[in-house]
């Protein structure tokens, strides 16, 4: 079984729009969307959700008024100033380090786990999905990403499934160290603007850092041919192949709005056409 | 004032809304890059950088000849970063969440801190703007604790925009935080309405007031207009799909200085702003 996880560094690049057109190539895969912290691919995907589960993870502190002294000693120990004057813990601030829980001479203070999203396993037209639902302002998405890559792994292997693509999230933080460890290889999402290069070279870097194999597509490549060679050129020099380009053509955006892959709404497209040829050369890397 | 500038979803266009909002704005204004993951403004505004410093947050150091091997430290942490294993204690720094208790819980005064690296801050200047941004280490899991050390620059006698990562967990919440105002920018597809929805949920926790920037407004649908006028959420400014934006915004050239109007716009996005924040003003 193989995982391929599709990252960009940079947000909006069209991981999403790339990984639901894989799907509408893929014929035994597992999708999986680890960008729980904004997960889109169900847009989509349109998933019959099958199972939900609670997503449980850390804990929160709450300090019971009727037991509190108020004689500071949380105050003074919290590092994260989630105690206000009048002894009530700041929900967003609190980081569930327990250190107030633990000291208070009074035992005033609970420390109840908290349930900070769902996780799902659903079914598609093109196969099963897992995919997850951090809850607003809530901590700990790298745990749930590593939750639902395990969840996909075992459906996988539970339906003899020989692939997983993984819609993983942007930037090269806690999500995406949690995305990719681990992966037989990531395709990186770019586009050919200054920025898009530049978070290019450190997802680059950071894929080289937890020695996860790289390759490399280029999207909208047509803004700027120039910028698109350099980042080709990026890749050679750091032994990341670039599988190909596609143009900017805002059939991906229509195809959004339709809920379809490309291959569904516009399959005669050179956009099209050009995610086929990145899609077969994954494959065959993948085998070699 | 403090403006924070946020979107849910990436690629949206936030460092564009951040740099340019700054650039039309003149005297007395601090641009602050937050998305330390992946910060992009200083590619736009090119600033000459006059201080580079390094920040490290606390993590522990076990002097194993004072530990007794008692076990309260590994029993306190709630992040599994430090734990006896048979005759030692294993620390895992990148772990850490630098709380402090196992150093406040250990009864032979065993654990020093010391510092691990979480990146760099670089401050610097463009003309009369001041700039300043986090970049976090490749490698590097925890950005809420660099993005507090970059918001430590807040001048508060000027106005200071904030470009927030994407997202609506820890690195934005941090970002947004005790905000005057958030701008927050979206495109009209069902990504962008769905990521937007989350966003302003984000931004009711925390009680800032908000208002909507809509990128590339004739590319995709009209789901997000439907939904800002259900909920009363002003659209403080449209910027149409254009492929000389797209093409200028690729070069890392600013919107202000290349397209004509376009400065003027942004000025009138800034005092929209301050009609709905009753006039807080530079």
């Amino acid at each position: 079984m193989k995982e391929i996880i599709i990252i960009s560094g940079k947000g909006g690049t069209g991981k999403t729009s790339l990984v639901s057109a894989f799907s509408s190539l893929a014929e035994n895969a597992v999708l999986c969307d680890a960008d729980v912290d904004a997960a889109d691919l169900h847009l989509i995907m349109s998933p019959r959700t099958g199972e939900t589960h609670e997503f449980r993870s850390g804990h929160s502190a709450v300090i019971n008024p009727e037991k509190c002294t108020q004689c500071g000693l949380c105050r003074e120990m919290c590092r994260w100033n989630a105690i206000s004057e009048d002894f009530e813990v700041d929900s967003i601030a609190c980081e569930g380090c327990g250190v107030c829980w633990y000291f208070c001479p009074e035992k005033a203070i609970d420390f109840p786990e908290n349930t900070c999203g769902e996780w799902f396993i659903s079914d598609t037209r093109f196969g099963p999905m897992v995919h997850a639902r951090l809850g607003i302002a809530e901590e700990n998405s790298g745990k749930l990403v590593s939750l639902v890559r395990q969840k996909a792994r075992e459906l996988a292997e539970e339906k003899k499934l020989d692939m997983i693509i993984t819609d993983g999230p942007p930037g090269v933080g806690c999500p995406v160290i949690a995305s990719i460890g681990g992966a037989d290889a990531v395709l990186i999402v770019t586009e050919p603007t200054v920025s898009g290069k530049h978070d290019m070279e450190r997802v680059v870097q950071l894929a080289e850092h937890f020695r996860v194999p790289a390759m490399l597509c280029v999207n909208k490549f047509d803004l700027n041919a120039e910028i698109a060679r350099d980042i080709e050129a990026f890749g050679r020099e750091k032994g990341v192949e670039c599988l190909g380009h596609i143009p900017f053509d805002p059939v991906f955006t229509r195809s959004m709005v339709q809920a379809q892959t490309v291959f569904e709404y516009a399959p005669d497209t050179d956009a099209a056409r050009n995610v086929r040829e990145i899609w077969n050369r994954v494959l065959t890397k993948l085998q070699d | 004032m403090i403006i924070s500038i946020a979107s849910g979803k990436g690629g949206t266009g936030k460092t564009t809304v951040a740099t340019n909002l700054a650039l039309s704005l003149g005297e007395n204004v601090q641009l602050l890059d937050c998305d330390v993951e992946e910060p992009n403004a200083h590619l736009f505004i090119q600033p000459t950088f006059e201080s580079t410093e390094t920040v490290t947050t606390p993590v522990p150091q076990v002097d194993m000849e004072k530990c007794s091997l008692c076990g309260k430290c590994d029993e306190i942490c709630q992040f599994r970063s430090i734990v006896v294993v048979g005759t030692t204690v294993l620390a895992f720094p990148e772990l850490c969440h630098s709380c402090g208790g196992c150093m406040a819980v250990c009864p032979e005064k065993a654990i020093t801190e010391i510092g691990r690296e979480l990146g760099v801050i670089q401050k610097g200047w463009r003309g009369s703007l001041e700039f300043v941004h986090g970049k976090s280490r490749v490698g590097e899991a925890m950005s809420p604790p660099l993005i507090e050390k970059v918001r430590e620059h807040i001048s508060p006698e000027k106005l200071n925009i904030i470009d927030a990562p994407p997202g609506t967990s820890c690195p934005v919440i941090a970002a947004m935080r005790d905000t005057d105002f958030v701008l927050l920018v979206t495109e009209p597809t069902p990504f962008g309405l769905n990521d937007l929805k989350l966003a302003v949920g984000a931004v009711k926790i925390l009680g800032i007031p908000c208002g909507l920037i809509i990128n590339r407004s004739d590319l995709g649908d009209d789901r997000v207009k439907t939904y800002a006028e259900e909920t009363g959420l002003p659209i403080l400014m449209e910027i149409p799909f254009d492929r000389r934006i797209a093409e200028v915004y690729s070069r890392g050239e600013m919107l202000v200085d290349a397209i004509p109007g376009m400065r003027e716009k942004f000025v009138e996005l800034y005092d929209r702003i301050t009609a709905l924040t009753g006039g807080a003003g530079r």
